[in-house]
C-alpha cells in the first residue's frame, strides 16, 4: 500500500499555485477554517473557498477525512452502554452517598 | 427547609399519590422529575434513594471520563450528590434533572482536577499537522481509512482509543471531552473552564488534531 507524498519540487509548485490562484487558500490557511467549517459557521464565500481547496488538494482531503473519523471514533468509544446501567454501581457507593446526605 | 422558601415548580403534580407510583418492572418507585424534586424538597429518604439509584451510573461514568481513576471519580460523585441535595430548592426545571445533575458532576470533576493541579498546559506541538515552507500540508496518503465500527468491534482497539484520549494533556483533553463527548456547547465550556470561547475552539481543534495523530495506526488499520 503506497503512502507516498508529493516530492518537494512538486509541493513547491503546488504552494505557488495555491498562493496565486484566485479564490484559493494555502493548506495552512485551510487548517484554520476546519473547525468553523465542520460547525457550519463559515460565511458562504469562505465556505466556497474552503470546498474549492478541498477539491484540488489530496492531502487536505485525506487529512479532513481522518480528522472527521477521529471525532466520530472518540464519541463512539465513550458511548459505552454499560456505563449508564445503575446496577453496575457498587452498593457501598450508593450507601455512602445516602449516608453522607443524612449526616 | 420551610415550604414557603421553595421555588414554584410549574409541573408539580397536584395529588400526593402521584408521587409514589411503582414502576412496571419491579418494586422500585417510579417518579417523574417534578415528583422526584418535590419529594427531595420534603427531605424524603425514599426519593433520595431513587434519585441516587437512577442517576449514579451516568454520573459516575462522566466523573470517570474526566478524572480517570475510580477513587477520584467516586469522591466526585458523592460531592455532586451532596451539592444536588443542598441545591434542590434552586432547581427551576428549566432543564431535565438528568441534565442538571450532569452539569453539577462536570463542575465537581473540574474542581477536583484543579485541586489535583492536573489541568496542565503541556504543549502538544509535536502532534500538530505539519506544513512545509510553501504552506503545503505534509500528509502521507491514506489508501484506507478504517471505519468506526471496525475499530470499536474489537475490545483491544476500543481500549486503545480511550487510552489515546487519556494521553492528551488535560487542558486539551477536557475541552475535547466536554465538547465532543459530554456535548456541552462552546459557551458552556468557556464558562466552566473560565477561558474565552475562542480559546475553547482553538483547544478543541488542537485536541482533535493531536488525537488524530495519536490514532493514525488504528485509523490506517495497522493495529490488529
Amino acid at each position: 500500500m503506497s503512502r507516498a507524498m508529493p516530492s518537494r519540487p512538486l509541493r513547491r509548485i503546488k504552494g505557488m499555485i495555491l498562493k496565486r490562484m484566485p479564490l484559493m487558500v494555502t493548506c495552512e490557511e485551510f487548517e484554520s477554517f476546519i473547525l468553523a467549517y465542520l460547525e457550519d459557521e463559515l460565511p458562504r464565500r469562505q465556505r466556497v473557498v474552503f470546498e474549492f481547496h478541498l477539491k484540488i488538494c489530496r492531502e487536505c482531503r485525506d487529512y479532513l477525512a481522518a480528522y472527521r473519523r477521529t471525532v466520530e471514533l472518540g464519541r463512539a468509544a465513550f458511548a459505552d452502554p454499560s456505563a449508564a446501567v445503575p446496577d453496575t454501581v457498587p452498593e457501598d457507593l450508593i450507601a455512602a452517598v445516602l449516608d453522607a446526605r443524612d449526616a | 427547609m420551610g415550604v414557603g422558601c421553595r421555588l414554584r415548580m410549574p409541573n408539580l403534580p397536584r395529588r400526593s399519590e402521584t408521587l409514589f407510583e411503582k414502576d412496571q418492572t419491579g418494586d422500585r418507585d417510579s417518579f417523574d422529575d417534578a415528583a422526584l424534586v418535590e419529594g427531595l424538597r420534603t427531605g424524603s429518604a425514599r426519593h433520595a434513594d431513587h434519585l441516587v439509584r437512577t442517576h449514579i451510573g451516568p454520573m459516575r461514568a462522566v466523573a470517570r471520563r474526566i478524572l480517570g481513576g475510580d477513587a477520584f471519580a467516586d469522591d466526585c460523585v458523592q460531592e455532586a450528590f451532596l451539592k444536588a441535595f443542598r441545591k434542590i430548592d434552586g432547581f427551576e426545571g428549566r432543564s431535565s434533572l438528568k441534565t442538571w445533575l450532569h452539569r453539577i458532576t462536570v463542575n465537581e470533576a473540574l474542581m477536583k482536577l484543579r485541586a489535583l493541579k492536573r489541568l496542565d498546559e503541556r504543549p502538544i506541538d509535536l502532534l500538530m499537522p505539519e506544513f512545509d515552507e510553501n504552506a503545503c500540508r505534509i500528509e502521507a496518503a491514506w489508501p484506507t481509512l478504517a471505519t468506526t465500527e471496525d475499530i470499536l468491534e474489537r475490545e483491544s482497539t476500543r481500549a486503545l482509543v480511550t487510552s489515546k484520549i487519556r494521553e492528551l494533556p488535560d487542558s486539551y483533553r477536557i475541552v475535547l471531552l466536554l465538547r465532543d463527548i459530554e456535548e456541552l456547547d462552546t459557551a458552556e465550556v468557556a464558562k466552566l473552564l473560565d477561558i474565552t470561547q475562542g480559546n475553547v475552539k482553538v483547544r478543541l481543534h488542537r485536541a482533535r488534531s493531536a488525537l488524530k495523530k495519536l490514532l493514525e495506526p488504528v485509523l490506517r488499520g495497522e493495529v490488529e
